[in-house]
């Protein structure tokens, strides 16, 4: 099943195919003995043992390591890896704003990093009263009536979103059958609304990349539960109308669900129950400042209007007086509230939550108003100094994040993944690319607040030469990047086609 | 004496004593980019035309394949399972997807012949 | 503003740049009124002191487990974690990077990604295994959707052994499709009787091991049943040190294993974030939730790794993808991995066994104490015992006492008055002699 070999040339004539800071370093399994370990345990005690015919007969097959193996081997990989710490991450709609490392430390606080999830509550009242005030900094940010602080990511946010605008409809008698989707969405909408029974129905954008109202008009009726709608949306535009569209879409008796993702542009600006709003999902792995890693752990509590607050789903907390409740099940939830189920295990990312009120305490009402502000403002300087070189497909300002397609490519034999390659090789994390899929070839940039004016300036002329180049006809140059990195460009059709999705041993 | 229609969801279907072959057109391939993966049909499935039957990969795309006719499926293409590349160097030859036992030959009368599926191409383009 | 890096004098300059009067007027598109009825009434931003003052008080209306003898288990293990492990995950070039859509520059991410998948698959005996679900809970109800998609059958049966988180989970998101749950009861003393239940309706069976009350059975029977009517077994794993000791759910015929990963590499953190492990057999990789990482070589001929098979997934599938999952548990993975590593196999077997005999011993000086009844033969490190009054209240009490004495089942099943004295404990590594002795003192005195 493995084909593959280590390639035992070096890119550029080392002996070892090093090259200087960049260390091939192989997989943990082609190292070791199968003895080493790199931790001493306690001795066992001395009983024998009750694991009945239930006992692993054969080896793991674990590798053993000794500790300084172990840190030299993923230290070595760390060092192939682009991060926030390192440089310029723009990428559209993600939000990869610097992580404090204050809230590593308070998440690694005694007393609240190493609680257990089951520990009587009556040990664990500061644990409940950290999700409570979290809770209560969201609420207010938003003006919503409820928050369920379960969900473990955004689109996890979405589904408690959308499973809570269900739980309505059927509580009104009927679930209905369709949730409409601007075309712009992120795929994480379709795919949420699918898995709560809905088919999903696309609404068009207007040329001037904002929901088409006419055609809004036209798809809602009875069978319509919701609308999910991101704003400021996929194309780095607040939707104006935004209010008007949450009035019909209550009008036709369904719920506004608005993707939160993009919520760091207005945080500290705007209550989205203004807005109309009835459900939103906030990723504190974004607008919190919490660390990505790499794919997660986020966290996407979600805000509930009235009407959807007591769907929200189990677990929740409840302050009564001065002592905290955690409410783990239907028996304990009383009868107001109506909860559609539970989510997860335990009882959420509470490290997570940890770091997102560090960052909300560090910033305060008048930091994230600044954030936000500073977001936007980075976001409209590259739109307005780029607008020239590149091609805008839409009429600014811009929220924070700022949009482009590829008519500045058109004739150069040069892609906007070619031109994403190349940025590479200047030491930057490319912007995302082909997203939203309403413009050709996109290019969505977000810069985010903790960017200084001299790394945007460097980008934008890192970003005008690399235009030039494409227009003066070295598309070769393009095509062959990245030159500088650990590895060039792979062969993802060799992945797809035989997929080795594990070490094996290989017979000799 | 074989004979070929197209439809335009860029299918091909070649019809021969009342089985069909059906794959994707040279054009689809060529939009689609590198094939990694096929999804076929059970054979003995019967299948209605415009039913979704088959899925085709690329590594960034995935497209539904719809049946340009109504009938059971008869045989697969199992070479497309280790060599689903057969799509992109065969479209309308080794490259194809299933065979189907017509239920209405009738049906085979909306499809277009190869210059009339030529001309939509071009006006796609 | 210390985390805000532009000046007065660069906004100015940008502004004048973008060729507008102030930040406010970026915000033109957003209603007037909104914005200024846009009043918080929340305080303004705090030093690092400040902050870590507040959360100082926070930790201290809180019993620590680490200062406490503890013997909490439930489906959360508190184990020692290497201090290696720490030290690398918070290395930036892991810490604050994003999902590994730019292979050329994540090779770091995919090369662990791609190791951790490995030691899955050994782990749990299975074939393929992907990047990680959020946790075990959601990893079931995955495990069940992707079931019900291979089978095209409409019906889930659960075992009462399951974690009734897990259990739980799966039904809330069964509710919102067509896919009927059958849950059964919970099975505290381990009589009921899957394979008679399940038939040619069922899409899977899910189980767990050892399960929630800390029993075992060999599902080999059952895998065989499942086959023989086309239903897929899911075995779900609450304490993945466990299978450092216990026959893999791979070898016992297996389709899906579930594991919960958060007993390695990552504090208990209150229950979250954890990290899911998913595995299957190789046939069903295409209907797999999640990220998958992959071998392949770049244009120069390096081995090299990438995310594959993404057209299974939400940003390219859209409502046909075959979960909505995106952000993962990437980090997590990670710190799983790497305590994985620092183990290797000794280290896996001896922690395997250091926990199965501590939760021996403390068996045994429990079953002293008296009026308690240990009620399993066979178990790994957690067991379930009966006490004579609520265990809620004795749980309660030893609180008092500064002891962190089980997990009683009442908790999860307020409405079994029949379990209403059943508490769960289980005992790591991390528990020594004194903490046994300390344990069965205060029982002893609190059951008088």
């Amino acid at each position: 099943m493995n084909e593959i070999h280590v390639a035992a040339s070096a890119p550029v004539g080392t002996v070892t195919g090093n090259r200087g800071l960049i260390v091939e370093e192989p997989l943990i399994f082609e190292q070791g003995t199968d003895t080493g370990s790199g931790v001493d345990l306690p001795e066992p005690f001395d009983v024998p043992d009750r694991l009945g015919d239930f006992r692993r007969t054969g080896p793991i097959g674990l590798p053993g390591l000794a500790e300084p193996q172990v840190v030299r081997h993923y230290t070595r990989l760390s060092q192939k890896n682009y991060s926030i710490d390192a440089g310029f991450y723009p990428l559209g709609s993600c939000t990869m704003k610097y992580n404090p490392r204050l809230n590593e430390k308070i998440a690694r606080t005694p007393g609240l990093g190493d609680l257990h999830p089951f520990q009587p509550v009556s040990t664990a009242q500061g644990a409940l009263a950290v999700i409570h005030t979290l809770a209560g900094w969201l609420m207010e940010l938003t003006g919503m009536a409820g928050v369920a602080m379960s969900p473990a990511a955004g689109a996890h946010g979405e589904l408690c979103g959308v499973m809570a605008i269900r739980a309505a409809q059927e509580a009104k008698g009927n679930p209905r059958k369709v949730i409409l989707v601007p075309e712009s969405a992120h795929g994480t909408n379709p795919a949420t609304a699918a898995l709560c029974g809905y088919s999903v129905v696309a609404i068009p954008a207007t040329a001037e990349g904002r929901v088409d109202i006419a055609a809004l008009k036209a798809k809602l009726n009875d069978d319509v539960a919701g609308i999910m709608l991101t704003n400021p949306n996929t194309c780095g535009l607040f939707e104006r109308d935004v209010r008007e569209i949450a009035e019909l879409v209550h009008g036709a008796g369904a719920f506004f669900y608005m993707d939160g993702a993009n919520f760091n542009a207005i945080i500290g600006r705007v209550k989205v129950a203004d807005l109309g709003v009835d459900a939103m999902h906030i990723n504190l792995h974004k607008t919190f400042s919490t660390p990505h890693g790499g794919g997660g752990p986020g966290a996407g509590p979600t805000v509930f209007s009235e009407a959807l607050a007591k769907f929200a789903p189990l677990p929740f907390v409840k302050k009564s007086g001065e002592t905290f409740e955690l409410v783990e099940t239907r028996a304990q939830a009383g009868a107001d509230a109506q909860p559609f189920g539970r989510m997860k295990g335990f009882h959420g990312q509470f490290g997570v939550m940890l770091r997102a009120l560090s960052y909300a305490m560090a910033l305060g009402k008048d930091g994230l108003k600044q954030a936000s502000g500073d977001a936007v403002l980075n976001a409209n300087y590259i739109l307005a100094r780029l607008k020239d070189t590149l091609s805008a497909p839409f009429e600014g300002p811009c929220m924070h994040e700022a949009l482009f397609d590829d008519g500045f490519l058109k004739d150069t034999g040069v892609t906007t993944l070619d031109m994403a390659k190349a940025l590479i090789d200047e030491g930057y994390h490319p912007m995302t690319m082909y997203f939203p899929l309403v413009v050709h070839g996109a290019l969505l940039i977000e810069p985010t607040e903790t960017e200084s004016k001299q790394t945007l300036d460097l980008f934008i002329e890192t970003m005008q030469a690399l235009a030039a180049k494409a227009k003066s006809g070295d598309s070769e140059f393009f095509h062959a990047a990245p030159r500088l990195t650990p590895r060039r460009r792979l062969d993802e059709t060799l992945a797809a086609r035989k997929p080795v999705l594990r070490w094996s041993q290989k017979a000799d | 004496m074989a004979k070929i229609y197209f439809s335009e969801e860029h299918e091909w279907i070649s019809v021969e004593g009342g089985v069909g072959t059906v794959g994707i057109t040279e054009f689809a391939q060529e939009q689609l980019g590198d094939v990694v993966f096929v999804e076929l049909p059970e054979v003995g499935a019967t299948i209605d035309k415009g039913d979704d039957v088959a899925v085709v990969e690329s590594v960034k795309a995935a497209s539904e394949v719809y049946s340009p006719v109504s009938g059971e499926v008869v045989e697969i293409n199992e070479e497309l399972a280790d060599a689903p590349g057969l799509v992109n160097q065969h479209a309308e030859g080794d490259g194809w997807f299933y065979k189907v036992d017509l239920s209405d030959d009738s049906e085979l009368d909306d499809l277009m012949t190869r210059a009339e599926y030529d001309a939509f191409v071009e006006g796609l383009e | 503003m210390r985390y805000l890096p532009l000046s007065a004098d660069d906004r100015r300059d940008m502004l004048a740049a973008i060729g507008a009067g102030s930040v406010e007027d970026l915000f033109v598109d957003v209603p007037q009124e909104v914005r200024d009825a846009a009043v918080f009434d929340l305080p303004d931003h705090q030093g690092e002191l400040a902050i870590e003052r507040a959360f100082t008080r926070f930790a201290m209306q809180n019993l620590s487990p680490g200062c406490a003898p503890s013997f909490l288990g439930a489906g959360a293990y508190r184990h020692h974690i290497p201090a290696a492990v720490d030290a690398l995950i918070q290395r930036g070039e892991f810490l604050t990077s994003y999902t590994p859509y730019q292979p050329e520059i994540s090779q770091g991410t995919l090369q662990a990604l791609f190791e951790f998948q490995t030691q899955v698959c050994l782990l749990t005996g299975m074939e393929v295994a992907n990047a990680s679900m959020y946790d075990a809970a959601t990893g079931c109800a995955e495990a069940a959707l992707m079931a019900a998609r291979v089978t095209r059958r409409k019906a889930v049966l659960i075992s009462g052994g399951v974690h009734p988180h897990y259990a739980e989970v799966i039904e809330t998101q069964l509710g919102f499709t067509d896919i009927a749950c059958d849950r059964l009861d919970p099975d505290p003393v381990g009589i009921e009787d899957l394979i008679g239940r399940v038939d040619q309706h069922h899409a899977c069976v899910v189980v767990q091991t050892p399960n929630f009350f800390g029993r075992f059975a060999d599902y080999t029977a059952l895998a065989a049943e499942c086959r023989a009517v086309g239903a897929l077994l899911v075995i779900a794993v609450s304490e993945p040190v466990s299978l450092g000791a216990l026959k893999p759910p791979g070898e016992m015929g297996a389709d899906i294993v579930v594991v919960d990963g958060s007993s390695l590499g990552m504090p208990l953190s209150f229950g979250g974030p954890g990290v899911g492990l998913f595995a299957t057999r190789e046939k069903y990789v295409r209907n797999m939730p999640g990220r998958l990482v992959g071998e392949t070589v770049d244009v120069d001929g390096h081995r090299g790794w990438v995310l594959t098979l993404s057209t299974r997934e939400q940003h390219i599938r859209r409502e046909k993808a075959t979960s909505n999952i995106c952000t993962n548990s990437g980090l997590c993975a990670l710190a799983f991995s790497i305590h994985v590593a620092m183990l290797g196999e000794t280290g896996y077997t001896g922690l395997a066994e250091v926990n199965h005999k501590t939760a021996v011993q403390l068996a045994k000086r429990v079953a002293t104490v008296p009026g308690v009844k240990v009620h399993a033969a066979a178990f790994f490190n957690e067991f379930a015992v009966m006490l004579p009054k609520p265990a809620a209240e004795v749980v309660e009490a030893l609180a008092k006492k500064g002891i962190l004495g089980g997990v009683p089942v009442s908790r999860f099943y307020p409405s079994y008055p029949e379990m209403e004295n059943l508490l769960l404990l289980a005992a790591t590594e991390t528990n020594s002699a004194e903490d046994i002795e300390a344990l069965v003192a205060a029982l002893t005195e609190v059951l008088r």
